[in-house]
């Protein structure tokens, strides 16, 4: 009876972090990735907290880089939610296996099974039935699967009625399954026994084998799913996210004059007269949007600008950033922090890095260094 | 006693033009408020001693009618306009109608091509030609342009101290000279008598060797090419250089560049005419603010603008237009009974007639105003396409009649009328 009680009670997780976030560069230029505001939230708060109403009382960070900040922002967060938050350190690349034997020893402190995610995943977390469904067929591991249009382009899941996985096919040029890999799992703790300590792929190397061994089943996910690691899918990601908040909690959801659509919208953010904003957006904490500013399928972060008659859609606006008036913003432009866009300027698909003055319009996409 | 020709062409000309020259002639076309060649006619009737202004064209008499008409009653002149039968040539036209233009024996005459604008120098080059004591035949308003653009003009060259042209070519295609012909002359009657010469050697030319004139009219004459080229060096034609702002008004962009000059001349000639303080004007209105300006803009008085617009420079609002909240207007002319809604961006663009742009659009040109680096530089009027068979940007143009949606974004393009857009549109001509 030496180990916590913690460990006994309430199961654990292991998210995989992973590196410097490049693909949502320029935002992860300031700012790490898990603590990138999706939805007004950091993008890792939405998992911990979805695994926190699942029972999860342990949640191991597996990260490549150290950043100080972020681990301390994270930690207070842990502390409101009452959990125990570890950062394992890889020092080198483990792969999306390796940082699994790294934290062999805690994630082996109790018998009962463990979740991992990968940590770019947005949806309604189906952690608990995902529990029951793995205690249920009673083998080592369970990986949820989502359904895609396009299975050609990813890896696809192929299982049987009962969910035991037969295979694994790399982008299928003809039909075989349209479900695949939505990376969060669960699993015994006798999956550990199959990694090594060195880099090694779960998806390529690991899962394939627990197949063949009858070992692995698939759960499938029935509502949303998005990998928001890049601003085109971070955008798509916050249109489904927004209609599920819908569905869910309503009044979480933004009322009033000139709202489209699903809107979040921070109290403390100020809206002027003759907006229209919406449908799917969100407005982060201190925005402050002018009159007659139109804004659409954009996720406004933290203390930026919109100034009058502005009209913005696709696009996500860096922390402190400000949009003159009379500017055209759209295709997925993506502006880092304490970006200026000067008055009546078009920015079509830029990618604009930190503390950067736009005085000239950007009719293509293009990176701004 | 004084005259001026102002020549317009035809419909077959001012192509360039398209498609705002569709619906309306292009010598009508409004810049800085007003048609072209009004501004012409302005220049005119500075000139105390100037009885009669003769448009010659050969648009149909009922396209013209109108104009000359208001223009008619609206200063103390005798306007006309005088149809040619057929395309005569720059100079077969007016030696056509020479009897109309020399009746009441006017002492000289002035020739103003009308698809040019100036602040026209017309009493300096007056008084010039009339200081070379009866040697010179013709006067030439002559400006400075750079050595690559010059062999797009007349180019001449002249004697520095007493303004005798020695040498005159029309668009030569190796350099001659930077100063070129602005379009802008002034005659004495005797030019006619030079143009008879010329006519009647065509005649015996034409009926000696049978067609031998490219099939055009027999009364067909080339000004610069049969006239100014001849006379250059004879001691008869002379050229004033002057420093003025002048420019061609070939292409639709050059509408824009022609239109921030006339409203900078109004701030000398007609300050009243200009929107530049923002308030309604006493008499009209109650000193309240019409909208944000910013110099210099022009706004007819029937338009109806909302007090949260923000126009200029270089903006000139037609009859009718409607103007929402927030929109805002640089480098452009929106031409009549057009509608422009909420939070709207219009920049380097030209609205045709009656077009609407619905709230949140943006429509936008690139200008194409002379390198204002370069000493002398003038207007470049590029062609639609270059090499690559790619649209050269130039301003966007909405023909009459066009309808542009909300929030679309409409860039360096060209509508033609009766359009209803449901897209955005960048770099294309939209037929």
């Amino acid at each position: 009876m030496c180990g916590s009680e913690n460990t006994r009670r309430g199961t654990r997780a292991l998210i995989l972090v992973g590196g410097f976030g490049t693909r949502l560069r320029p935002l992860t230029l300031s700012c790490p990735k898990p603590l990138v505001d999706f939805a007004n939230k950091p993008i890792l708060l939405h998992q911990i907290e979805a695994l926190v109403d699942a029972g999860v009382v342990q949640v191991i960070l597996a990260v490549s880089y150290r950043a100080e900040q972020m681990e301390a922002e994270l930690q207070l967060h842990a502390e409101r939610l009452g959990i125990e938050l570890i950062f394992s350190h890889e020092n080198e690349p483990l792969g999306t296996a390796g940082p699994l034997a790294l934290v062999k020893d805690k994630l082996q402190a109790s018998s009962e099974p463990f979740y991992v995610l990968n940590s770019d995943i947005i949806c309604d977390f189906p952690f608990k039935q995902l529990e029951a469904f793995h205690r249920n067929h009673g083998k080592e591991g369970t990986i949820v699967v989502t359904k895609v249009e396009e299975p050609s382009k990813y890896g696809v899941v192929v299982y049987d009625e009962a969910g035991a996985i037969e295979s694994f096919v790399e982008k299928p040029q003809e039909f075989i399954s349209n479900k695949i890999n939505a990376g969060m799992y669960i699993f015994n703790p006798s999956i550990l026994d199959r990694i090594p300590l060195k880099p090694t792929s779960i998806e390529k190397e690991i899962f394939p084998a627990m197949a063949s061994d009858h070992q692995l089943y698939a759960m499938e996910l029935s509502g949303f799913w998005m990998d928001v690691g890049q601003p085109k899918d971070f955008l798509t990601g916050m249109c489904l996210y927004l209609t599920s908040l819908r569905q869910s909690h309503p009044e979480k959801l933004y009322n009033g004059p000139g709202i489209v659509g699903n809107v979040l919208i921070d109290p403390t953010a100020k809206i002027g007269d003759g907006c229209r904003i919406g449908p799917n957006v969100t407005i982060g904490p201190n925005v402050v949007i002018e009159d007659g500013v139109c804004i659409k399928r954009s996720t406004i972060l933290k203390e930026a600008t919109i100034k009058s008659h502005s009209w913005l859609d696709s696009c996500i606006i860096g922390w402190r950033s400000t949009i003159g008036r009379w500017v055209r913003v759209e295709g997925i432009t993506v502006l880092g922090e304490d970006v200026n866009v000067q008055d009546e300027l078009y920015v079509n698909g830029g990618q604009v890095l930190p503390h950067k003055s736009i005085s000239q319009s950007v009719p293509d996409p293009q990176i701004i260094m | 006693m004084l005259k001026a020709v102002i020549l317009v062409g035809g419909s077959q000309k001012g192509t360039r033009f398209r498609p705002l020259s569709l619906d309306v002639p292009k010598p009508l076309f409004p810049v800085a408020g007003r048609p072209i060649i009004q501004h012409h006619i302005e220049a005119c009737v500075r000139l105390k001693e100037l009885k009669e202004i003769l448009i010659i064209g050969y648009y149909a008499q009922s396209e013209m009618e109108q104009f000359v008409n208001d223009m008619q009653s609206l200063y103390n002149v005798n306007i006309r306009y005088l149809q040619e039968f057929t395309p005569l040539g720059t100079a077969g036209g007016m030696y056509h109608f020479r009897d109309q233009i020399s009746i009441g024996n006017p002492k000289a005459f002035f020739i103003l091509n009308g698809d040019v604008c100036a602040d026209f120098p017309l009493q300096a080059l007056h008084d010039y030609h009339m200081s070379r004591e009866g040697k010179a035949m013709i006067t030439i308003m002559s400006t400075e342009a750079t050595r690559q653009q010059a062999v797009h003009y007349g180019c001449l060259v002249f004697d520095k101290d007493n303004g005798s042209v020695s040498h005159y070519v029309e668009k030569p295609s190796s350099y001659v000279s930077t100063f070129i012909n602005c379009g802008v002359y002034v005659c004495s009657t005797e030019v006619f008598n030079l143009m008879s010469s010329i006519f009647h050697s065509r005649q015996l030319e034409y009926h000696g060797f049978g067609n031998g004139h490219n099939g055009r009219d027999q009364g067909h004459i080339q000004w610069e090419q049969e006239v100014l080229t001849p006379l250059a060096g004879t001691g008869k034609l002379f050229a004033l250089p002057v420093n003025n702002w002048w420019s061609q008004i070939k292409t639709a962009g050059s509408a824009i560049y022609a239109n921030r000059h006339y409203l900078e001349l109004y701030r000398k000639t007609h300050p009243e005419r200009l929107a530049n303080a923002g308030t309604k004007e006493i008499g009209d209105g109650d000193g309240s603010l019409i909208c944000t300006i910013y110099p210099d803009v022009y706004i007819h008085p029937t338009a109806s603008v909302h007090p949260t617009a923000h126009l200029g420079p270089n903006v000139s609002i037609g009859p009718g237009v409607s103007i929402g909240p927030g929109v805002r207007i640089r480098e452009s002319i929106i031409l009549e009974n057009a509608v422009i809604k909420d939070h709207t961006l219009i920049l380097h663009s030209i609205v045709g007639r009656g077009s609407n742009i619905g709230c949140w659009a943006r429509v936008e040109g690139t200008p194409s105003d002379p390198d204002p680096n370069k000493p002398f530089a003038k207007m470049d009027n590029p062609p639609l396409f270059n090499k690559e068979g790619k649209l050269n940007p130039s301003i966007t143009i909405l023909g009459c009649f066009v309808n542009v949606p909300s929030e679309k974004i409409l860039l360096n393009s060209i509508v033609l009328p009766h359009k209803e857009l449901s897209r955005n549109f960048k770099n294309e001509i939209i037929l």
